[in-house]
Protein backbone atom coordinates (compact mmCIF):
# COMPACT_ATOMS: atom_id res chain seq x y z
CA UNK A 1 0.00 0.00 0.00
CA UNK A 2 1.45 3.50 -1.04
CA UNK A 3 -1.20 6.22 0.41
CA UNK A 4 1.17 8.83 -0.31
CA UNK A 5 1.13 8.26 -4.20
CA UNK A 6 -2.35 7.24 -3.89
CA UNK A 7 -3.14 11.21 -2.88
CA UNK A 8 0.07 12.41 -5.45
CA UNK A 9 -2.29 10.71 -8.38
CA UNK A 10 -5.35 12.10 -6.84
CA UNK A 11 -3.97 15.69 -6.34
CA UNK A 12 -2.70 15.84 -9.94
CA UNK A 13 -5.81 14.25 -11.56
CA UNK A 14 -8.66 15.42 -9.41
CA UNK A 15 -7.99 17.66 -6.82
CA UNK A 16 -6.19 20.37 -8.31
CA UNK A 17 -8.06 20.57 -11.39
CA UNK A 18 -11.24 20.76 -9.26
CA UNK A 19 -10.26 23.56 -7.22
CA UNK A 20 -9.18 25.51 -10.40
CA UNK A 21 -12.55 24.67 -12.68
CA UNK A 22 -14.20 25.33 -9.15
CA UNK A 23 -12.86 28.70 -9.05
CA UNK A 24 -13.42 29.53 -12.28
CA UNK A 25 -17.15 27.97 -11.60
CA UNK A 26 -17.69 29.83 -8.50
CA UNK A 27 -16.88 32.84 -10.03
CA UNK A 28 -19.44 32.44 -12.90
CA UNK A 29 -21.93 31.69 -10.15
CA UNK A 30 -21.47 34.58 -7.95
CA UNK A 31 -22.92 36.83 -10.45
CA UNK A 32 -25.95 34.45 -11.10
CA UNK A 33 -26.79 34.41 -7.54
CA UNK A 34 -26.02 38.56 -7.35
CA UNK A 35 -28.50 39.20 -10.58
CA UNK A 36 -30.78 36.89 -9.07
CA UNK A 37 -31.18 38.36 -5.61
CA UNK A 38 -31.43 42.09 -6.97
CA UNK A 39 -33.11 41.84 -10.60
CA UNK A 40 -34.79 39.15 -9.36
CA UNK A 41 -34.22 36.43 -12.54
CA UNK A 42 -32.00 33.71 -13.75
CA UNK A 43 -29.58 35.55 -16.06
CA UNK A 44 -29.80 33.08 -18.95
CA UNK A 45 -26.69 35.44 -21.29
CA UNK A 46 -24.15 34.39 -18.39
CA UNK A 47 -22.43 31.96 -19.89
CA UNK A 48 -22.42 33.85 -23.71
CA UNK A 49 -21.65 36.84 -22.34
CA UNK A 50 -18.52 35.37 -20.44
CA UNK A 51 -17.63 34.13 -23.56
CA UNK A 52 -17.57 37.86 -24.81
CA UNK A 53 -15.66 39.15 -22.10
CA UNK A 54 -13.20 36.86 -22.88
CA UNK A 55 -12.96 37.49 -26.38
CA UNK A 56 -12.01 40.92 -25.64
CA UNK A 57 -9.50 40.19 -23.04
CA UNK A 58 -8.19 37.99 -26.37
CA UNK A 59 -8.03 40.55 -28.57
CA UNK A 60 -6.38 42.34 -26.02
CA UNK A 61 -3.84 39.96 -25.60
CA UNK A 62 -3.05 39.35 -29.51
CA UNK A 63 -2.78 43.51 -29.68
CA UNK A 64 -0.11 43.66 -26.58
CA UNK A 65 1.61 40.49 -27.97
CA UNK A 66 1.58 42.40 -31.72
CA UNK A 67 3.38 45.32 -29.93
CA UNK A 68 5.69 42.91 -28.37
CA UNK A 69 4.48 43.53 -25.03
CA UNK A 70 4.44 40.60 -22.58
CA UNK A 71 3.91 40.19 -18.62
CA UNK A 72 7.25 37.87 -18.35
CA UNK A 73 6.18 34.83 -16.47
CA UNK A 74 2.41 36.19 -16.31
CA UNK A 75 0.42 35.32 -19.12
CA UNK A 76 -0.45 38.34 -20.80
CA UNK A 77 -3.74 37.79 -21.11
CA UNK A 78 -3.53 39.25 -17.11
CA UNK A 79 -2.69 42.73 -18.86
CA UNK A 80 -5.72 42.43 -21.11
CA UNK A 81 -7.92 42.29 -18.72
CA UNK A 82 -9.12 45.74 -18.01
CA UNK A 83 -9.54 46.50 -21.77
CA UNK A 84 -11.72 43.21 -21.42
CA UNK A 85 -13.49 45.08 -18.46
CA UNK A 86 -14.53 48.16 -20.01
CA UNK A 87 -16.26 46.54 -23.08
CA UNK A 88 -17.90 43.78 -20.60
CA UNK A 89 -19.67 46.67 -18.51
CA UNK A 90 -20.54 48.80 -21.34
CA UNK A 91 -21.46 45.60 -22.87
CA UNK A 92 -23.91 44.73 -19.70
CA UNK A 93 -25.04 48.26 -19.11
CA UNK A 94 -25.72 48.23 -22.89
CA UNK A 95 -28.37 45.33 -22.84
CA UNK A 96 -29.63 46.51 -18.99
CA UNK A 97 -30.48 50.04 -20.87
CA UNK A 98 -31.97 48.50 -24.42
CA UNK A 99 -33.22 45.43 -22.79
CA UNK A 100 -34.03 44.82 -19.10
CA UNK A 101 -34.92 48.47 -18.21
CA UNK A 102 -38.20 48.53 -20.01
CA UNK A 103 -39.10 45.15 -18.11
CA UNK A 104 -38.28 46.51 -15.17
CA UNK A 105 -40.79 49.61 -15.81
CA UNK A 106 -43.29 47.77 -16.72
CA UNK A 107 -42.93 45.31 -13.77
CA UNK A 108 -42.63 42.15 -15.96
CA UNK A 109 -42.69 38.67 -14.12
CA UNK A 110 -39.72 37.19 -13.58
CA UNK A 111 -40.34 34.70 -16.48
CA UNK A 112 -40.11 37.33 -18.99
CA UNK A 113 -36.75 38.58 -17.90
CA UNK A 114 -35.50 35.32 -18.64
CA UNK A 115 -36.73 34.94 -21.80
CA UNK A 116 -35.16 38.34 -22.58
CA UNK A 117 -32.13 36.99 -21.08
CA UNK A 118 -32.40 34.28 -23.63
CA UNK A 119 -32.56 36.93 -26.37
CA UNK A 120 -29.56 38.71 -25.59
CA UNK A 121 -27.58 35.62 -25.04
CA UNK A 122 -28.19 34.50 -28.64
CA UNK A 123 -27.43 38.16 -29.77
CA UNK A 124 -23.99 37.88 -27.47
CA UNK A 125 -23.26 34.74 -29.15
CA UNK A 126 -23.45 35.96 -32.15
CA UNK A 127 -21.65 38.34 -31.72
CA UNK A 128 -18.79 36.24 -29.92
CA UNK A 129 -18.52 34.20 -33.25
CA UNK A 130 -18.40 36.90 -35.53
CA UNK A 131 -15.14 38.13 -34.04
CA UNK A 132 -13.88 34.48 -32.70
CA UNK A 133 -15.38 32.29 -35.10
CA UNK A 134 -16.36 28.54 -33.29
CA UNK A 135 -12.75 26.97 -33.47
CA UNK A 136 -10.34 27.11 -30.38
CA UNK A 137 -8.01 30.05 -29.68
CA UNK A 138 -5.32 29.67 -27.52
CA UNK A 139 -3.92 32.57 -25.72
CA UNK A 140 -2.08 31.03 -23.21
CA UNK A 141 1.49 32.32 -23.15
CA UNK A 142 4.57 33.40 -20.49
CA UNK A 143 5.27 30.55 -18.27
CA UNK A 144 3.37 26.97 -18.14
CA UNK A 145 4.00 25.23 -15.19
CA UNK A 146 4.89 26.21 -11.61
CA UNK A 147 6.73 23.10 -11.13
CA UNK A 148 5.99 19.79 -13.92
CA UNK A 149 5.73 16.33 -13.08
CA UNK A 150 9.28 15.40 -13.45
CA UNK A 151 10.59 18.23 -11.16
CA UNK A 152 7.99 16.50 -8.61
CA UNK A 153 9.41 13.22 -9.16
CA UNK A 154 12.95 14.39 -8.73
CA UNK A 155 12.25 16.40 -5.64
CA UNK A 156 10.07 13.75 -3.39
CA UNK A 157 11.17 10.72 -5.26
CA UNK A 158 7.69 9.12 -5.43
CA UNK A 159 6.78 6.91 -8.01
CA UNK A 160 3.66 9.39 -8.79
CA UNK A 161 4.35 12.77 -10.39
CA UNK A 162 1.89 15.88 -9.92
CA UNK A 163 2.07 19.02 -11.78
CA UNK A 164 0.84 22.82 -11.00
CA UNK A 165 0.17 25.09 -14.37
CA UNK A 166 0.36 28.49 -14.08
CA UNK A 167 -3.10 28.81 -14.88
CA UNK A 168 -4.59 26.49 -12.09
CA UNK A 169 -2.06 28.63 -9.76
CA UNK A 170 -3.55 32.15 -10.46
CA UNK A 171 -7.12 30.86 -11.29
CA UNK A 172 -7.30 29.82 -7.48
CA UNK A 173 -5.10 32.96 -5.97
CA UNK A 174 -7.26 35.29 -7.96
CA UNK A 175 -10.74 33.50 -6.92
CA UNK A 176 -9.91 33.80 -3.75
CA UNK A 177 -8.55 37.43 -3.67
CA UNK A 178 -12.06 38.47 -5.58
CA UNK A 179 -13.89 36.03 -3.30
CA UNK A 180 -12.83 38.54 -0.20
CA UNK A 181 -13.13 41.40 -1.78
CA UNK A 182 -16.21 40.86 -2.64
CA UNK A 183 -17.56 40.19 0.62
CA UNK A 184 -15.44 43.09 2.11
CA UNK A 185 -17.52 44.80 -0.45
CA UNK A 186 -20.67 43.51 0.37
CA UNK A 187 -20.48 43.54 4.36
CA UNK A 188 -18.69 46.55 4.91
CA UNK A 189 -19.48 49.13 2.43
CA UNK A 190 -22.12 51.72 1.94
CA UNK A 191 -23.10 50.25 -1.46
CA UNK A 192 -22.66 46.80 -1.17
CA UNK A 193 -24.94 46.87 2.34
CA UNK A 194 -27.30 48.66 0.16
CA UNK A 195 -27.68 46.04 -2.30
CA UNK A 196 -28.01 43.87 0.31
CA UNK A 197 -30.99 46.04 1.80
CA UNK A 198 -32.44 45.80 -1.80
CA UNK A 199 -32.07 42.21 -2.10
CA UNK A 200 -34.16 41.70 1.35
CA UNK A 201 -37.07 43.99 0.82
CA UNK A 202 -37.36 46.65 -1.98
CA UNK A 203 -39.73 48.78 -0.64
CA UNK A 204 -38.36 49.16 2.28
CA UNK A 205 -35.04 50.13 0.56
CA UNK A 206 -37.21 52.45 -1.67
CA UNK A 207 -38.59 53.90 1.60
CA UNK A 208 -34.66 54.61 3.45
CA UNK A 209 -33.84 56.14 0.09
CA UNK A 210 -31.75 53.49 -1.69
CA UNK A 211 -32.13 54.52 -5.43
CA UNK A 212 -32.78 51.13 -6.80
CA UNK A 213 -31.46 52.07 -10.29
CA UNK A 214 -27.75 52.76 -8.73
CA UNK A 215 -28.08 49.08 -7.21
CA UNK A 216 -28.66 48.00 -10.19
CA UNK A 217 -25.99 49.39 -11.97
CA UNK A 218 -23.69 48.55 -9.44
CA UNK A 219 -24.96 44.85 -9.46
CA UNK A 220 -23.48 44.57 -14.04
CA UNK A 221 -20.29 46.25 -12.96
CA UNK A 222 -19.96 43.78 -10.13
CA UNK A 223 -21.09 41.19 -12.52
CA UNK A 224 -18.86 41.90 -15.09
CA UNK A 225 -15.79 42.20 -13.54
CA UNK A 226 -16.87 38.66 -12.04
CA UNK A 227 -17.05 37.00 -15.35
CA UNK A 228 -14.48 38.70 -17.42
CA UNK A 229 -12.40 37.47 -14.61
CA UNK A 230 -14.22 33.75 -14.69
CA UNK A 231 -14.04 34.07 -18.79
CA UNK A 232 -10.44 34.78 -18.88
CA UNK A 233 -9.20 32.06 -16.25
CA UNK A 234 -11.21 29.29 -17.66
CA UNK A 235 -9.84 30.28 -21.02
CA UNK A 236 -6.73 30.53 -19.75
CA UNK A 237 -6.83 26.59 -18.31
CA UNK A 238 -8.40 25.11 -21.04
CA UNK A 239 -8.28 27.08 -24.39
CA UNK A 240 -11.26 29.81 -25.28
CA UNK A 241 -14.42 28.03 -27.35
CA UNK A 242 -17.57 30.08 -27.46
CA UNK A 243 -19.47 26.73 -27.57
CA UNK A 244 -17.78 25.66 -23.83
CA UNK A 245 -18.69 28.97 -22.75
CA UNK A 246 -22.47 28.17 -23.67
CA UNK A 247 -22.17 24.86 -21.73
CA UNK A 248 -20.29 26.32 -18.60
CA UNK A 249 -24.25 27.65 -17.88
CA UNK A 250 -25.43 24.51 -16.40
CA UNK A 251 -22.90 24.17 -13.89
CA UNK A 252 -23.19 27.75 -12.81
CA UNK A 253 -26.54 27.32 -12.25
CA UNK A 254 -26.35 24.21 -10.59
CA UNK A 255 -23.76 25.31 -8.60
CA UNK A 256 -25.94 28.83 -7.32
CA UNK A 257 -28.72 26.81 -6.99
CA UNK A 258 -26.88 23.53 -5.03
CA UNK A 259 -25.58 26.56 -2.70
CA UNK A 260 -29.03 28.16 -2.56
CA UNK A 261 -29.83 30.97 -4.41
CA UNK A 262 -29.09 34.25 -3.17
CA UNK A 263 -26.91 33.45 -0.94
CA UNK A 264 -23.04 34.09 -2.12
CA UNK A 265 -21.24 31.75 0.35
CA UNK A 266 -23.66 29.14 -1.23
CA UNK A 267 -22.59 29.85 -4.84
CA UNK A 268 -19.00 28.98 -3.74
CA UNK A 269 -19.73 26.47 -1.65
CA UNK A 270 -22.04 24.84 -4.79
CA UNK A 271 -18.88 25.32 -7.45
CA UNK A 272 -16.63 23.37 -5.49
CA UNK A 273 -19.34 20.54 -4.99
CA UNK A 274 -20.47 20.58 -8.75
CA UNK A 275 -16.44 20.61 -9.55
CA UNK A 276 -15.27 18.02 -7.72
CA UNK A 277 -18.37 15.86 -8.67
CA UNK A 278 -18.00 16.61 -12.08
CA UNK A 279 -13.97 14.98 -11.58
CA UNK A 280 -15.02 12.66 -9.22
CA UNK A 281 -17.75 10.89 -11.29
CA UNK A 282 -15.81 10.74 -14.73
CA UNK A 283 -12.48 9.85 -13.06
CA UNK A 284 -10.99 6.59 -13.34
CA UNK A 285 -10.33 5.55 -9.83
CA UNK A 286 -8.07 2.53 -10.95
CA UNK A 287 -4.80 3.94 -10.27
CA UNK A 288 -5.71 5.40 -6.97
CA UNK A 289 -6.74 2.04 -5.82
CA UNK A 290 -3.92 0.50 -7.32
CA UNK A 291 -2.18 2.36 -4.66
CA UNK A 292 -4.48 1.66 -2.28
CA UNK A 293 -5.80 -1.81 -1.97
CA UNK A 294 -3.74 -4.36 -1.00
CA UNK A 295 -1.23 -6.34 -2.92
CA UNK A 296 -3.22 -8.88 -5.30
CA UNK A 297 -6.47 -7.30 -4.92
CA UNK A 298 -5.74 -4.12 -7.09
CA UNK A 299 -8.75 -3.46 -9.52
CA UNK A 300 -8.78 -4.78 -13.28
CA UNK A 301 -11.28 -2.48 -14.38
CA UNK A 302 -10.58 1.58 -15.18
CA UNK A 303 -13.06 2.20 -11.87
CA UNK A 304 -14.40 5.23 -13.68
CA UNK A 305 -18.00 5.46 -13.21
CA UNK A 306 -18.99 7.49 -16.45
CA UNK A 307 -16.93 8.62 -19.83
CA UNK A 308 -15.58 11.86 -19.16
CA UNK A 309 -18.27 12.57 -21.91
CA UNK A 310 -21.24 12.62 -19.60
CA UNK A 311 -19.58 15.02 -17.01
CA UNK A 312 -22.45 17.05 -17.90
CA UNK A 313 -25.17 14.58 -17.20
CA UNK A 314 -23.39 14.69 -13.33
CA UNK A 315 -24.26 17.98 -13.35
CA UNK A 316 -27.69 17.83 -14.61
CA UNK A 317 -28.05 15.20 -12.01
CA UNK A 318 -27.09 17.14 -9.04
CA UNK A 319 -29.37 20.20 -10.23
CA UNK A 320 -32.63 18.01 -10.09
CA UNK A 321 -32.15 15.64 -7.01
CA UNK A 322 -31.47 19.30 -5.67
CA UNK A 323 -34.47 21.00 -7.20
CA UNK A 324 -36.58 17.81 -5.78
CA UNK A 325 -35.34 17.25 -2.23
CA UNK A 326 -33.78 20.41 -1.18
CA UNK A 327 -34.83 23.06 -3.40
CA UNK A 328 -33.61 26.13 -1.04
CA UNK A 329 -30.03 24.80 -1.67
CA UNK A 330 -27.53 24.21 0.87
CA UNK A 331 -27.48 27.63 2.28
CA UNK A 332 -31.93 28.05 2.13
CA UNK A 333 -31.80 30.69 -0.19
CA UNK A 334 -34.51 31.52 -2.81
CA UNK A 335 -36.91 28.88 -4.42
CA UNK A 336 -37.02 29.47 -8.63
CA UNK B 1 -57.38 77.12 14.74
CA UNK B 2 -54.54 77.42 13.72
CA UNK B 3 -52.90 74.90 10.84
CA UNK B 4 -51.86 71.16 12.45
CA UNK B 5 -48.02 70.23 11.73
CA UNK B 6 -48.92 67.73 9.61
CA UNK B 7 -52.68 67.11 7.92
CA UNK B 8 -53.86 64.95 4.88
CA UNK B 9 -57.03 67.45 4.50
CA UNK B 10 -60.36 66.38 2.85
CA UNK B 11 -58.87 63.21 1.34
CA UNK B 12 -60.31 61.48 -1.44
CA UNK B 13 -58.98 58.77 -3.56
CA UNK B 14 -58.18 55.10 -3.93
CA UNK B 15 -55.74 52.77 -5.87
CA UNK B 16 -57.04 53.41 -9.31
CA UNK B 17 -61.20 51.70 -9.04
CA UNK B 18 -63.46 53.05 -7.07
CA UNK B 19 -62.82 55.74 -4.07
CA UNK B 20 -62.02 54.31 -0.56
CA UNK B 21 -61.52 57.29 1.15
CA UNK B 22 -64.36 60.36 1.30
CA UNK B 23 -63.50 63.61 2.35
CA UNK B 24 -61.43 61.87 4.82
CA UNK B 25 -59.27 64.09 7.20
CA UNK B 26 -56.50 63.51 9.42
CA UNK B 27 -54.19 65.72 11.42
CA UNK B 28 -51.69 65.69 14.26
CA UNK B 29 -50.15 68.41 16.31
CA UNK B 30 -46.37 68.95 17.44
CA UNK B 31 -45.13 66.60 19.94
CA UNK B 32 -49.03 64.53 20.31
CA UNK B 33 -50.30 61.21 19.56
CA UNK B 34 -53.05 61.21 17.08
CA UNK B 35 -54.69 57.46 16.31
CA UNK B 36 -56.96 55.82 13.65
CA UNK B 37 -59.23 53.32 14.69
CA UNK B 38 -62.56 51.97 13.07
CA UNK B 39 -63.55 48.45 11.65
CA UNK B 40 -62.16 46.31 9.42
CA UNK B 41 -62.20 47.45 5.57
CA UNK B 42 -62.70 51.13 7.18
CA UNK B 43 -59.70 52.44 5.10
CA UNK B 44 -57.60 53.36 8.52
CA UNK B 45 -54.55 52.20 6.68
CA UNK B 46 -55.56 53.71 3.71
CA UNK B 47 -55.93 56.61 5.02
CA UNK B 48 -52.43 56.87 6.57
CA UNK B 49 -50.58 55.44 2.97
CA UNK B 50 -52.51 58.57 1.65
CA UNK B 51 -51.26 61.05 3.87
CA UNK B 52 -47.99 59.12 3.13
CA UNK B 53 -48.13 59.93 -0.54
CA UNK B 54 -48.49 55.77 -1.14
CA UNK B 55 -51.89 56.05 -3.05
CA UNK B 56 -52.94 59.22 -5.48
CA UNK B 57 -55.47 61.66 -4.48
CA UNK B 58 -57.93 62.35 -6.54
CA UNK B 59 -59.32 65.50 -3.71
CA UNK B 60 -57.65 67.03 -1.07
CA UNK B 61 -54.25 68.02 -0.25
CA UNK B 62 -51.44 67.00 2.22
CA UNK B 63 -49.76 69.66 4.53
CA UNK B 64 -46.53 69.46 6.49
CA UNK B 65 -45.73 72.72 8.35
CA UNK B 66 -48.31 74.20 5.90
CA UNK B 67 -46.37 73.53 3.42
CA UNK B 68 -48.35 71.71 0.64
CA UNK B 69 -46.56 67.67 0.05
CA UNK B 70 -49.45 66.30 -2.01
CA UNK B 71 -47.27 65.99 -5.17
CA UNK B 72 -44.16 64.87 -3.31
CA UNK B 73 -43.48 60.82 -3.63
CA UNK B 74 -43.20 58.88 -0.59
CA UNK B 75 -39.24 59.10 -0.47
CA UNK B 76 -39.28 62.73 -0.88
CA UNK B 77 -41.90 62.70 2.11
CA UNK B 78 -39.04 61.16 3.87
CA UNK B 79 -36.63 63.57 3.13
CA UNK B 80 -39.29 66.32 4.37
CA UNK B 81 -38.94 64.77 7.60
CA UNK B 82 -41.57 61.94 7.59
CA UNK B 83 -41.04 58.06 8.96
CA UNK B 84 -43.17 55.46 8.03
CA UNK B 85 -43.24 51.60 9.39
CA UNK B 86 -45.41 49.23 7.09
CA UNK B 87 -47.46 47.15 9.07
CA UNK B 88 -45.37 44.00 7.30
CA UNK B 89 -42.08 43.67 5.86
CA UNK B 90 -41.13 46.43 7.60
CA UNK B 91 -37.35 44.86 8.60
CA UNK B 92 -34.63 43.92 6.29
CA UNK B 93 -34.35 40.43 7.54
CA UNK B 94 -31.13 39.02 6.55
CA UNK B 95 -29.16 41.96 8.02
CA UNK B 96 -28.33 42.84 11.80
CA UNK B 97 -29.79 44.81 13.63
CA UNK B 98 -27.34 47.30 13.27
CA UNK B 99 -27.51 47.37 9.58
CA UNK B 100 -30.89 47.87 9.31
CA UNK B 101 -30.44 51.08 11.83
CA UNK B 102 -27.96 52.02 9.12
CA UNK B 103 -29.96 51.13 6.59
CA UNK B 104 -32.55 53.80 8.03
CA UNK B 105 -29.99 56.40 7.90
CA UNK B 106 -28.96 55.90 4.41
CA UNK B 107 -30.18 59.70 2.91
CA UNK B 108 -28.10 60.64 5.87
CA UNK B 109 -24.21 62.15 5.42
CA UNK B 110 -23.28 62.87 8.98
CA UNK B 111 -22.64 60.97 11.65
CA UNK B 112 -25.67 58.76 12.60
CA UNK B 113 -23.97 57.48 15.81
CA UNK B 114 -25.88 59.66 18.46
CA UNK B 115 -29.13 58.53 16.79
CA UNK B 116 -28.19 55.16 16.76
CA UNK B 117 -27.25 55.13 20.40
CA UNK B 118 -30.97 56.88 20.91
CA UNK B 119 -32.47 54.47 19.47
CA UNK B 120 -30.60 51.63 21.34
CA UNK B 121 -31.38 53.63 24.60
CA UNK B 122 -35.23 53.48 23.95
CA UNK B 123 -34.98 50.37 23.09
CA UNK B 124 -32.15 48.20 25.23
CA UNK B 125 -32.60 45.04 23.39
CA UNK B 126 -32.10 45.81 20.26
CA UNK B 127 -28.09 46.75 21.65
CA UNK B 128 -27.72 43.46 23.18
CA UNK B 129 -28.84 41.84 19.87
CA UNK B 130 -27.10 44.15 17.07
CA UNK B 131 -25.22 41.42 15.73
CA UNK B 132 -28.08 39.00 15.12
CA UNK B 133 -30.13 39.16 11.95
CA UNK B 134 -33.33 40.88 12.52
CA UNK B 135 -35.19 38.18 10.67
CA UNK B 136 -34.05 35.96 13.61
CA UNK B 137 -35.54 38.23 16.50
CA UNK B 138 -39.29 37.58 18.06
CA UNK B 139 -42.38 39.41 16.44
CA UNK B 140 -42.39 42.36 18.89
CA UNK B 141 -38.36 42.85 19.31
CA UNK B 142 -38.55 43.08 14.78
CA UNK B 143 -41.58 45.68 15.60
CA UNK B 144 -38.50 47.32 17.56
CA UNK B 145 -36.17 47.25 14.76
CA UNK B 146 -38.83 48.57 12.50
CA UNK B 147 -39.38 51.56 14.47
CA UNK B 148 -35.98 52.26 15.38
CA UNK B 149 -35.28 52.27 11.75
CA UNK B 150 -37.69 54.69 11.24
CA UNK B 151 -36.53 56.54 13.65
CA UNK B 152 -33.01 57.00 12.30
CA UNK B 153 -33.47 59.57 9.71
CA UNK B 154 -34.23 62.10 12.66
CA UNK B 155 -38.19 62.49 11.34
CA UNK B 156 -40.48 65.64 13.11
CA UNK B 157 -43.56 62.86 12.43
CA UNK B 158 -43.54 59.21 12.63
CA UNK B 159 -45.90 57.19 11.31
CA UNK B 160 -46.96 53.78 12.34
CA UNK B 161 -49.47 51.10 10.62
CA UNK B 162 -50.63 48.93 13.10
CA UNK B 163 -47.19 48.30 15.16
CA UNK B 164 -48.80 45.69 17.89
CA UNK B 165 -50.36 43.62 15.07
CA UNK B 166 -49.44 40.39 15.95
CA UNK B 167 -47.72 40.19 19.73
CA UNK B 168 -48.11 39.58 23.01
CA UNK B 169 -50.31 42.08 25.22
CA UNK B 170 -47.09 42.71 27.23
CA UNK B 171 -45.45 43.49 24.26
CA UNK B 172 -48.11 45.78 23.03
CA UNK B 173 -48.58 47.35 26.26
CA UNK B 174 -44.34 48.12 26.60
CA UNK B 175 -44.47 48.96 22.20
CA UNK B 176 -47.06 52.10 23.78
CA UNK B 177 -44.94 52.84 26.70
CA UNK B 178 -41.78 53.32 23.82
CA UNK B 179 -44.13 55.65 21.43
CA UNK B 180 -45.07 57.72 24.55
CA UNK B 181 -41.83 58.51 24.65
CA UNK B 182 -40.95 58.98 21.54
CA UNK B 183 -43.73 61.72 21.30
CA UNK B 184 -42.51 63.13 24.26
CA UNK B 185 -39.46 64.01 22.54
CA UNK B 186 -41.42 65.98 20.42
CA UNK B 187 -41.76 64.12 17.58
CA UNK B 188 -45.29 63.62 16.45
CA UNK B 189 -47.03 60.25 16.06
CA UNK B 190 -49.69 58.81 13.62
CA UNK B 191 -50.54 55.60 14.13
CA UNK B 192 -52.96 53.11 12.72
CA UNK B 193 -54.30 50.82 15.54
CA UNK B 194 -56.56 47.43 15.77
CA UNK B 195 -56.29 47.46 19.70
CA UNK B 196 -58.88 50.60 19.73
CA UNK B 197 -59.51 50.54 23.56
CA UNK B 198 -55.63 50.79 24.63
CA UNK B 199 -54.70 52.98 21.62
CA UNK B 200 -57.22 55.83 22.33
CA UNK B 201 -55.65 55.77 25.79
CA UNK B 202 -52.35 56.96 24.78
CA UNK B 203 -54.28 59.14 22.00
CA UNK B 204 -54.42 62.77 21.90
CA UNK B 205 -56.27 62.95 19.51
CA UNK B 206 -58.33 59.70 17.69
CA UNK B 207 -60.11 59.61 14.78
CA UNK B 208 -62.80 56.92 13.94
CA UNK B 209 -62.92 56.23 9.99
CA UNK B 210 -65.93 54.00 8.96
CA UNK B 211 -66.17 53.34 5.04
CA UNK B 212 -63.63 55.87 4.56
CA UNK B 213 -65.37 58.93 6.13
CA UNK B 214 -64.68 60.46 10.05
CA UNK B 215 -67.24 59.62 12.15
CA UNK B 216 -66.16 60.51 15.48
CA UNK B 217 -62.49 62.66 15.93
CA UNK B 218 -62.31 63.96 19.66
CA UNK B 219 -59.64 63.79 22.26
CA UNK B 220 -58.43 59.99 22.94
CA UNK B 221 -60.47 60.53 26.27
CA UNK B 222 -63.71 61.99 24.92
CA UNK B 223 -63.83 59.13 22.46
CA UNK B 224 -63.39 56.21 25.09
CA UNK B 225 -66.06 58.21 27.02
CA UNK B 226 -68.69 58.31 24.37
CA UNK B 227 -71.11 55.72 24.82
CA UNK B 228 -71.89 55.54 21.21
CA UNK B 229 -68.48 55.05 20.24
CA UNK B 230 -68.25 52.85 23.19
CA UNK B 231 -71.06 50.52 21.87
CA UNK B 232 -70.03 50.62 18.59
CA UNK B 233 -66.09 50.17 18.33
CA UNK B 234 -65.02 49.48 21.70
CA UNK B 235 -67.44 46.69 22.68
CA UNK B 236 -69.55 48.25 24.61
Amino acid sequence: MEPLNALVSLSNFMFIPALAYGSQLALGALGITLIYSILRFAHFAHGDTMALGTAAVIGGTFFLQAQGISFGPFPTALLAVPFGLIVMIAYLLAADRLVYRYYRRVKAKPMIFVMASLGVMFVTNGITRLFMGVGETRFEDGERFIFTVRQFRDVTGLAEGMALRSAQAITIVTALIVMVVLFWFLNRTRAGKSMRAYSDNEDLALLSGINPERVVLITWVITAILLVLAGTLFGLDKGFRPFNYFQLLLPMFAAAILGGLGSPIGAIVGAYVVALAELGITYAWRRVFTYLMPEGLEPTSMMQLLPVDYKFAVTFAILVIVLLFRPTGIFKGKVI
Amino acid sequence: MSEPFLIGDAMTGGYGGADILHDCTIAVEKGEIAVIVGPNGAGKSTAMKAVFGMLKLRLGSVRLRGEDITALTPQARVGKGMGFVPQTNNIFPSMTVEENLEMGAFIRRDDIRTTRDQVYDLFPILHDKRRQAAGELSGGQRQQVAVGRALMTQPSVLMLDEPTAGVSPIVMDELFDRIIEIARTGISILMVEQNARQALEIADKGYVLVQGENRFTDTGRALLADPEVRKSFLGG
